[in-house]
């Protein structure tokens, strides 16, 4: 293996990367470095839409408290609320440093930056919606990348570009740097470090509908399953109300700030009878519930599994201007014209609730007692920390990859500072990687790995996606123990080493079954219902007995459950209702 | 289902002396992109080949390919829309690697050289630094950009002289040249205004119409070719 030695070392160029890594390299001393299986800018970061939440008060009345109080409200109670704090807080700091490095925010008459309104996001505690959204058109993540991308390049950030992390480097309780394959040579490399991070992005291509790239695979929750690291909550994932039908392509909630509007085969604005006071503007998983209802109860369009979305009220500047790459989708892919048609859309799998525990400075945990694994941080859609609780309102992930990202890397440098061993790191990975790719370059057995991933993505769809029962997931988490299974007995066609996404492909596969094998057990552990998690067979929200974090861990065959208090500080739980 | 021939140029730098074609019969839905093909082709018949993507819808720009003649992003472009027989192809200019994969690296290099980032070094307000949405507007275009390198991979100039900076480093100059907050204006224009810069550029407009941003490429580097001549913007 070839081999390489760092203070820091960043694995993931998304938001949350980026910013950990643009904050790491302001300690000149320090050698950092980002290891990214895509260059940079095509993380998918750059793929959100609609905005990015903080209580700017520009456009009216607004206070960090009530950002705070949405965010454990749209959670189902769940968040942990001092991290929900940092959150509110430091996302107000976290725009006006994301304005200076240049970040080209859409503008008010007066040159401030422009809000618009988002689900969940409301005025004096749930009175009704704020405009609290920050935005760039509709593009708003792109630009947060580019601004980043641009940031790190200013501040000579050293980038490993097309180097895929397979494995972490863990010993005696902490952390000492990742094993990573070069995509272009096909080569495996050591690299030792004495603090790392993962900001390696979601699994939302675990499901057949999503709006995640091909590459949000959950490499870096799985590797850190495999190496003992407990996963949480993974019963929460997100599904958006609005994809486009089939193909899962976001139509962002921006669109329902802006007016637009969902109907029903009959043209009922049916959000009227779920959410009397949010309406369009309730939050994800309450639209998401009520859409498929609809179809359930036979008013889906044309009797099929879908509704509309109704822009024809907007005025056309409203869509050229503030939506211009959601009318081009719809125009592109649907070959509809949003002005003029109605746009058909269907709920589809968009965020990551749970994953990789994490405390409020960004240290991943090994337990229910928070015990740091020494030198290990994580951040973003991949990580926990958990201000989304069991369900994130829109605008708050661009908010939570960029404040717990930049803690993680300012306590990263403070710890290869304060903490570290001084000297050269010694320890050695196990044969795991090199076996494990040595295995796949020579796999030639009948199954095709295509065909495994599309069995998963269609059973994970029918029987663990918005409503759940316990006879539905066993059912999936049979289907998941026979893909293991057939997984074994794979076919490689590629066995070369230039480029080899066959190999590459097959190894995220396996990432995508250990995601998906969380994400139903920890689903099929919790008997009741919150936020993204709606069980049929347990409707209600049970505090008495749920009011708690699940860690899965997992060894070899055994898995365990153990559970971590919510930390509740400023708004004790209540009935949630919009 | 209907079909499509899909004729992909393949490269194997391990086996193969030159790139070949290869055709493919690819089903298709009336919603399947390009990419989908690709895909098809990638896991139902030859898992060998290679292709980058990864948002699938136009945002990520890493699938930028030469097919049936123009640039264009595979997963921007639905089959039904382009008949049924289509060529694809690794962008021109760029060294392949492997199939449709060609090394980014020069593309990248490019870029760097017009300081890609917001320069002021003034101490930074406590709130935002003002900005009229008119002035906001003045840039907007090339804030769209995605890094493809669909638009200087199609130009004629950047085919011949690999030293020609190229459209998409020019637009993303252009992008903070003429915002309001920057002050590296005029270390950029003199960068642009060197041989390999923006007067290299021959107006032919491929860039324009291989942007899938509709970005108004061409127009975005006559403004910084004015700015250079008359000194400043
Ligand atoms: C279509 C869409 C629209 C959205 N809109 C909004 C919005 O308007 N507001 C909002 O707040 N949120 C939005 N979200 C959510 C938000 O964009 C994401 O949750 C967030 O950007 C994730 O950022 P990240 O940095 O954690 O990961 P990503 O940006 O996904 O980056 C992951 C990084 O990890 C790298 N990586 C992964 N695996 C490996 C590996 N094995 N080895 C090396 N590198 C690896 C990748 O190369 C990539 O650089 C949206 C999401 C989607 C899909
Ligand atoms: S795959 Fe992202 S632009 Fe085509």
């Amino acid at each position: 293996m070839i081999e390489h030695e760092y203070d820091a070392l960043i694995v993931g160029a998304g938001g949350a990367g980026l910013f950990a890594a643009l904050e790491a390299s302001k300690a000149k001393d320090l050698k950092v470095a980002v290891l990214s299986k895509l260059y940079p800018v095509r993380s998918h970061t750059g793929a959100a839409q609609g905005g990015i939440s903080a209580a700017l008060g520009n456009v009216e009345e607004d206070h960090w408290e009530w950002h705070m109080f949405d965010t454990v409200k749209g959670g189902d109670y769940l968040v942990d609320q001092d991290a929900a704090e940092i959150l509110a807080r430091e996302a107000i700091e976290t725009i006006y440093d994301l304005e200076h490095y240049g970040l080209p925010f859409d503008r008010t008459p007066d040159g401030r930056i422009s809000q618009r309104r988002f689900g969940g996001h409301t005025h004096n505690y749930g009175k009704g919606p704020v405009r609290r959204a920050c935005h760039a058109a509709d593009r708003t993540g792109h630009m947060i990348l580019q601004t980043l991308y641009q940031q790190c390049l200013k501040n000579d950030v050293h980038f490993f570009n097309e180097f895929q992390v397979v494995d972490l480097l863990i010993a005696d309780g902490a952390c000492y740097g990742v094993v990573a394959w070069e995509i272009l040579t096909g080569e495996l490399h050591l690299f030792r470090s004495k603090a790392t991070m993962f900001a390696t992005g979601g699994w939302g291509k675990i499901w057949k509908v999503s709006s995640n790239a091909h590459t949000l695979t959950g490499d870096g929750a799985a590797v850190c399953w495999r190496r003992g690291i407990p996963m949480e909550d993974m019963e929460f994932y997100q599904f958006h109300p609005t994809g486009i039908y089939r193909l899962g392509i976001l139509l962002s909630e921006a669109a329902r700030g802006e007016g637009a509007i969902l109907r029903n085969h009959s043209g009922e604005r049916f959000m009227e009878r779920y959410s009397p006071t949010l309406m369009d503007l309730a939050p994800r998983d309450i639209i998401s519930r009520a859409i498929i209802t609809e179809i359930r109860e036979g008013r889906g369009v044309d009797g099929k599994d879908y509704v509309h979305l109704d822009f024809r009220a907007l005025p056309r500047e409203v869509l050229e201007e503030k939506l211009p790459e959601i009318t081009s989708f719809a125009r592109t892919y649907l070959g509809v014209d949003p002005a003029k048609d109605l746009t058909p859309i269907q709920p589809t799998a968009h965020y990551a609730m749970g994953g990789i525990p994490t405390d409020i400075a960004g240290r991943v945990i090994w337990d229910e007692q928070n015990t740091p694994v020494k030198g290990f941080y994580s951040a973003g859609e991949c990580a926990c920390v958990s201000v989304h609780g069991a369900n994130r309102l829109g605008t708050n992930s661009l908010v939570d990859i960029l404040v717990f990202g930049r803690r993680a890397g300012r306590d990263m440098v403070r710890f290869v500072r304060e903490e570290a061993a001084k000297g050269k790191i010694t320890a050695s990975p196990d044969r795991t990687a090199a076996e494990t790719f040595q295995k796949l370059l020579a796999a030639n057995g009948k199954e095709r790995v295509a065909r495994i991933r599309e069995d998963l993505q269609v059973a994970m769809m029918d029987d663990c996606g918005i409503f759940r029962s316990d006879e539905g997931l066993r059912r999936v988490l049979g289907v998941i123990g026979e893909l293991y299974q057939r997984f074994e007995k794979i076919g490689i066609e590629d066995r070369g080493r230039t480029f080899n996404q066959d190999v590459l492909e097959s190894w995220e596969l396996g990432c995508m079954l250990d995601c998906a094998d969380a994400t139903v057990r920890s689903a099929l552990n919790r008997q009741e219902s919150r936020g993204g998690h709606t069980r049929e067979d347990f409707p209600n929200r049970d505090d008495a007995t749920w009011m708690k974090h699940t860690l899965l861990f997992r060894n070899g065959a055994d898995y365990k459950f153990t559970y971590k208090p919510v930390t509740i500080t400023k708004f004790q739980p209540q009935e949630r209702k919009y | 289902m209907p079909t499509a021939k899909i004729r992909v140029k393949r490269f194997n730098p391990e086996k193969d002396r030159k790139p070949y074609w290869a055709d493919y019969e690819v089903p298709y839905e009336p919603f399947d992109r390009v990419l989908d093909a690709l895909h098809y082709i990638k896991w139902n018949v030859d898992g060998t080949l290679a292709v980058r993507r990864s948002c699938a819808h136009g945002i990520c720009g890493s699938d930028a390919l030469l097919i049936n003649g123009v640039n264009r992003l595979a997963c921007k472009i639905l089959v039904k829309d382009i008949g049924t027989t289509i060529s694809v192809e690794p962008l021109r200019g760029l060294p392949v690697i492997k199939d449709l994969v060609v090394n980014m690296e020069p593309f990248f290099d490019k870029y760097k050289q017009v300081k890609p980032w917001l320069i002021n070094d003034d101490p930074t307000p406590e709130k935002e630094r003002p900005q009229s949405p008119e002035q906001r507007e003045l840039f907007d275009d090339g804030t769209k950009c995605i890094l493809c390198a669909a638009c200087t991979t199609s130009c004629p100039v950047y085919w011949t002289t690999g030293e020609y900076i190229g459209p998409a480093a020019i637009v993303n100059a252009h992008r903070f040249i003429f915002d309001s907050r920057d002050q590296g204006g005029q270390e950029r224009l003199a960068i642009l205004a060197e041989k390999s810069g923006a007067f290299r550029c021959r107006t032919v407009f491929n860039c324009t119409d291989a942007c899938p941003q509709g970005i108004e490429v061409t127009k975005r580097v006559q403004e910084v070719k004015r700015a250079i001549t008359v000194g400043g913007i």
